[in-house]
């Protein structure tokens, strides 16, 4: 396919790895934001073809991973009704909450069912006119136009039997939360390049200026990935702390302002809890009072449920970069993407979920080879 | 789950919030709004996430990957180019 495979020719890639190497010359640690990121960086061995000094840290960009316990028990609490239709993208439906997940409600009868588009969640709530379809508007400002547009089109559409249960977090303000942290270990960071995408990047000139740490907006291919490496390499040994622009071809300075005008006119900035990191003030978007009436948690009476986590997983270490998932004694024993205990495991694009997939035989023959 | 990928502008049809159009990615075809690129034309590589274009791929800044490490004056790299 045009524009993605010529981003994993093996020759460039090389190239790049060798610029990196000459590049290096003392240790640094750069996050990679988003969770696509991990799942390309883990995949093909990206971090494998770097020099040792480079450390490559797996962010919190991962909305599966950080919606909260308390939405997925008011998710399944929702999705268990008869009347309901409960629509969601396909990573939501093993996410454990306290009690149950999605698949299990669904096992037992509910009607649950997987969209690739809000719009065909909008679509189903026409069909099923005596019906209360719910949609499970998760993501990050990627997703949030597409959320935002079904709401848009209920509302003046008056499909009046569609509902959201939003569970939208923003990036920079998890940035900042990580950045602020006393344990933080983060030197550079890649942004997520399609969050980009739609809001451009200007809001994180301040935060690289405030802490004095590069940020380079970055794509999602093998080359996309060592491009940023290589630009933050550059400007952390020139001492250069600035906003760069990796992903060219898809992000503009300030976004897609159409996507950016919609979302604005459907949400509202408000507190949201990360799942493993707690709350975080201005990180997430809830409705606007315009469109409460497509708000699901206040149609099905569980706004005020509230639920506090396990603190057996260490999902949030994992999330703000402090840990790899190897360092967990239930990774890949009592954890595993089939029966996860925490987020991390449960989607594809979760760091341990990733490193389950790609790298526990490595863990495991490192481990032969200790035993006498 | 913020994945998006790259595919072709084949038509396009509506106006408006509701304006789309047909996309082929590699040859498999799907209906993709085109309410937040307005500008995008037939022939146009749109960047398509959930159902929706979110920008329009720059073609002259596709480039730009292959030629950076010339840019960055990777001397030795330059001789090991075709």
């Amino acid at each position: 396919m045009r524009y993605v495979d010529e981003y994993r020719d093996r020759a460039a890639v090389q190239r790049y790895a060798r610029a990196i190497r000459r590049r290096t010359t003392r240790s640094w640690a750069i996050m990679e934001v988003c969770g696509g990121q991990t799942h390309t960086i883990v995949k093909y061995g990206i971090d494998e073809l770097l020099p040792e000094q480079i450390t490559l840290l797996h962010g919190p960009g991962c909305p599966v991973c950080v919606t909260p316990l308390e939405l997925i028990d008011k998710a399944t609490q929702i999705a268990a009704r008869p009347e309901v239709i409960f629509c969601s993208f396909g990573d939501m439906l093993r996410v454990p909450g306290s009690g149950s997940d999605l698949f299990a409600v669904k096992a037992k009868g509910g009607d649950v069912r997987i969209v690739y588009s809000p719009l065909d969640a909008l679509q189903i709530a026409r069909e099923n006119p005596g019906r209360e379809v719910v949609f499970f508007a998760v993501g990050f400002e990627t997703t949030a136009p597409a959320n935002a547009m079904a709401v848009y089109q209920a509302h003046t559409q008056k499909i009046l039997n569609f509902s959201v249960l939003v569970s939208h977090v923003l990036v920079p303000p998890a940035i900042e939360a990580i950045l602020s942290s006393p344990d933080n270990r983060t030197q550079g960071f890649l942004a997520a390049g399609h969050v980009c995408t739609v809001m451009g990047y200007e809001e994180y000139v301040p935060l690289a200026q405030k802490y004095c740490v590069p940020i380079v907006v970055t794509g999602f291919e093998p080359l996309d990935i060592l491009q940023g490496v290589l630009m933050c390499v550059s400007q952390l040994e020139s001492g250069r702390a600035e906003v760069e622009n990796q992903y060219l071809r898809s992000v503009r300075r300030s976004g897609n302002r159409p996507a950016q005008d919609l979302v604005a006119r459907v949400f509202r900035v408000v507190p949201r809890k990360w799942r493993g990191v707690g709350e975080i003030p201005h990180s997430g978007l809830g409705l606007r009072d315009e469109y409460a009436a497509h708000d699901a948690e206040s149609r099905f009476g569980v706004a005020a449920y509230a639920m506090e986590e396990d603190s057996e997983c260490i999902s949030g270490q994992v999330l703000r970069g402090v840990k790899k998932p190897q360092e967990c004694p239930a990774f890949g024993t009592r954890c595993t993407p089939e029966h996860p205990l925490g987020a991390t495991m449960v989607s594809n694009e979760g760091t341990c979920a990733a490193y389950y997939r790609y790298r526990r035989f490595e863990q495991q023959v490192a481990e032969a080879a200790r035993e006498p | 789950m913020c994945l998006a990928i790259p595919g072709k502008l084949l038509s396009i049809t509506g106006e408006d919030v509701l304006r789309s159009g047909k996309v082929s990615f590699g040859g498999i075809n799907k209906q993709v709004s085109l309410a937040y690129v307005p500008e995008a034309k037939v022939g146009d590589y749109v960047i398509v996430h959930v159902g929706f274009a979110i920008s329009i791929v720059e073609e002259s800044e596709a480039r730009q990957t292959f030629e950076y490490l010339k840019q960055m004056g990777e001397l030795e790299e330059l001789e090991q180019m075709p």
